[in-house]
């Protein structure tokens, strides 16, 4: 694979000058999927990797991906992040084989070579050889054979992680509009509920897309119409970060404007159903607003949720061109009281790979991959208000933060 | 003895029926295998082993478990597709009374309109029934999953 491939190949000629519409290659390529792991993941970006207190200790440590790149999250001995490349520099082997644990030092099973918790080689086993036969020769230097080490970056309990020297630090990476937003949910120390785990049968950019996507949340999922437990016009909007590669798409409990999706005739209008029990709707506000949805996206990997009192991070792991994994970590705060913990678990019903309100973005996906794959020249258009990247005050039915995402897959890969 | 054997094939008999009414599409009969404010809940390996009580379903009482198949044949979208139960080893582990407690394995193949079929879950389940006048009825069900990737979406209930 070489450096031009993106910007040169006549295969991947974006077929507009802007980002309203796009190509089915994208999703389809398997070339395509392997320059992203280059240009885009291990690019100028910031990857999220998990959470802090996942890694509570010295030595504890989580694995994780970052595109296809094994990760190895690790607390060290001075209470800092570290984020390796899990792959021994010597074989290449995965050096963490389970998904935690604490170790003092990383040791790789295959050869036993050793690394500390900087991901310096520090052992390398029969070095020397035996009674004075074998062993590495003497051009050999440890210190060619450190582990890949990533920048890391911990704002509020959130760690990422970048292969690239250049991207701007993470703050100026979202911008302070979007910083705010992350303030606004992070307000005190976090409590891990537990994981999901949804195996999406589509590339990772649908699913990706599928989150900035705020047109199609109350006609995809019906749930709420159904069961008539929200006005389809509340209040809420879209932001944008200043470069459009992350969003926030928020509802507030507000009096209604006079918005299009309230005259839409959504098909699930057509009966209306009660619920028998609506106890998993119940929503304490604890935030200070009225804010009742929001769902915050950073590039390239990451949606930040807040749906009622269902807090969680979901991290975008692709899996191959036609394939994607999709981990949630559900949270609560270290104080909630019994009441308010058995409230989040009940709300948690509306999200996940079972969610009442998110279950079909597990399968939309695949329709459109299915669909996709036949015609790779095709495209997608993305008409919904306007061409542009903007924020949208007051109306969701938008794609501009969709727009804004293949802004951003279009600068990293140079397509 | 006895008490045991009877337990076993009461239980054994009660869950075939419940497997049964789900593979068959049945679901409107789901909420009457458990007591009025039964509970049930589908969470994984993972989340036990770390002690974590997310699920990734649950219900308690017969309403909740009403208002998840409306939303089922209502609400929801999903590819159409069924469920294959595979019962697998059956304990009881106590009886108490009229309360029977017990555990089991099993496998769940999904198979959609289009004839993809392939193994969804596996894992086990930890069951208290109760006897009633009306039959055993479920006044709890944990469902552990032994992955915790879920393949597209989990909607028809295990």
């Amino acid at each position: 694979m070489t450096e031009v491939a993106a910007k040169d190949d006549a295969r991947f000629i974006w077929p507009v000058e802007d980002t309203s519409r796009a190509p089915y290659w994208v999703y389809t390529d398997r070339e395509l999927y392997a320059l992203e792991q280059k240009h885009l993941f291990q690019g100028p970006v910031w990857n999220f990797l998990g959470l802090d207190i996942e890694i509570p200790n010295p030595g504890d440590y989580k694995t994780t991906f970052v595109g296809d790149a094994p990760i190895i999250m690790v607390r060290t001995m001075d209470g800092g992040v570290n984020a390796l490349m899990n792959r021994c520099a010597h074989k290449g082997s995965l050096i963490c084989y389970k998904p935690r644990g604490n170790v003092r030092e990383l040791t790789c099973v295959y050869h036993n070579w050793t690394f500390d918790l900087e991901g310096k080689l520090t052992g390398v086993a029969f070095r020397k050889g035996v009674g004075g036969k074998g062993g590495v020769g003497p051009e050999f230097d440890s210190n060619d054979h450190n582990l890949v080490r990533l920048r890391v970056e911990t704002y509020k309990g959130l760690v990422f992680g970048s292969f690239s020297q250049e991207t701007p630090g993470f703050r100026d990476y979202i911008g302070d509009e979007l910083i705010a937003s992350i303030d606004r949910v992070f307000i005190k120390p976090l409590k891990v509920l537990g994981y999901h785990s949804q195996m999406l049968p589509n590339n990772w950019k649908l699913y990706a897309e599928n989150n900035k996507d705020s047109y199609h949340a109350s006609l995809l999922h019906v749930f709420h119409n159904t069961f008539g437990v929200v006005r389809p016009n509340m209040g809420g909007g879209i932001k944008l970060s200043d470069n459009g590669w992350h969003h926030l798409s928020y509802t507030e409990r507000t009096p209604p404007n006079d918005d299009e999706t309230g005259r839409e005739k959504v098909r699930s209008l057509k009966e209306q159903y009660k619920l028998h029990d609506s106890s998993m709707m119940e929503h304490r506000l604890e935030l200070g607003d009225l804010v009742t949805n929001s769902i915050q996206t950073i590039f390239p990997n990451l949606v930040v949720q807040q749906i009622l009192n269902c807090l969680a991070v979901r991290q975008l792991i692709p899996r191959g061109v036609d394939s994607s994994e999709l981990i949630w970590t559900v949270l609560g705060f270290e104080d909630d009281a019994p009441d308010m913990l058995e409230l989040r678990l009940q709300a948690n019903n509306l999200v996940g790979p079972a969610g009442f309100i998110s279950m079909e973005d597990g399968c939309v996906g695949g329709f459109v991959q299915r669909a996709a794959k036949a015609d790779p020249d095709a495209q997608t258009v993305m008409p919904m208000g306007g061409r542009g990247i903007e924020p949208s005050a007051g109306s969701r039915v938008t794609e501009s933060a969709v727009r804004g995402f293949w802004k951003g897959w279009r600068e990293c890969m140079k397509i | 003895m006895n008490d045991m054997l009877t337990a076993r094939l009461t239980v054994e008999a009660f869950l075939a029926d419940y497997m049964h009414a789900i593979d068959a599409d049945r679901l409107e009969e789901w909420h009457a295998f458990f007591t009025e404010d039964g509970a049930y809940r589908v969470t994984t390996r993972e989340n036990e082993e770390l002690g974590l009580p997310l699920n990734i379903m649950s219900c308690r009482g017969h309403g909740m478990f009403k208002d998840r198949i409306t939303a089922l044949r209502t609400a929801n979208i999903f590819e159409p597709h069924v469920y294959c139960h595979i019962p697998g080893a059956l304990r009881i582990t106590g009886v108490n009374g009229d309360v029977v407690d017990s555990e089991s394995t099993f496998t769940v193949i999904r198979t959609t309109n289009y004839g993809d079929m392939r193994v969804f879950v596996c894992g086990r389940t930890r069951d208290r029934i109760r006897m009633t006048e009306a039959g055993p009825k479920l006044i709890e069900r944990t469902v552990v999953l032994d992955s915790r990737q879920i393949d597209t979406l989990l909607v028809i209930p295990i």
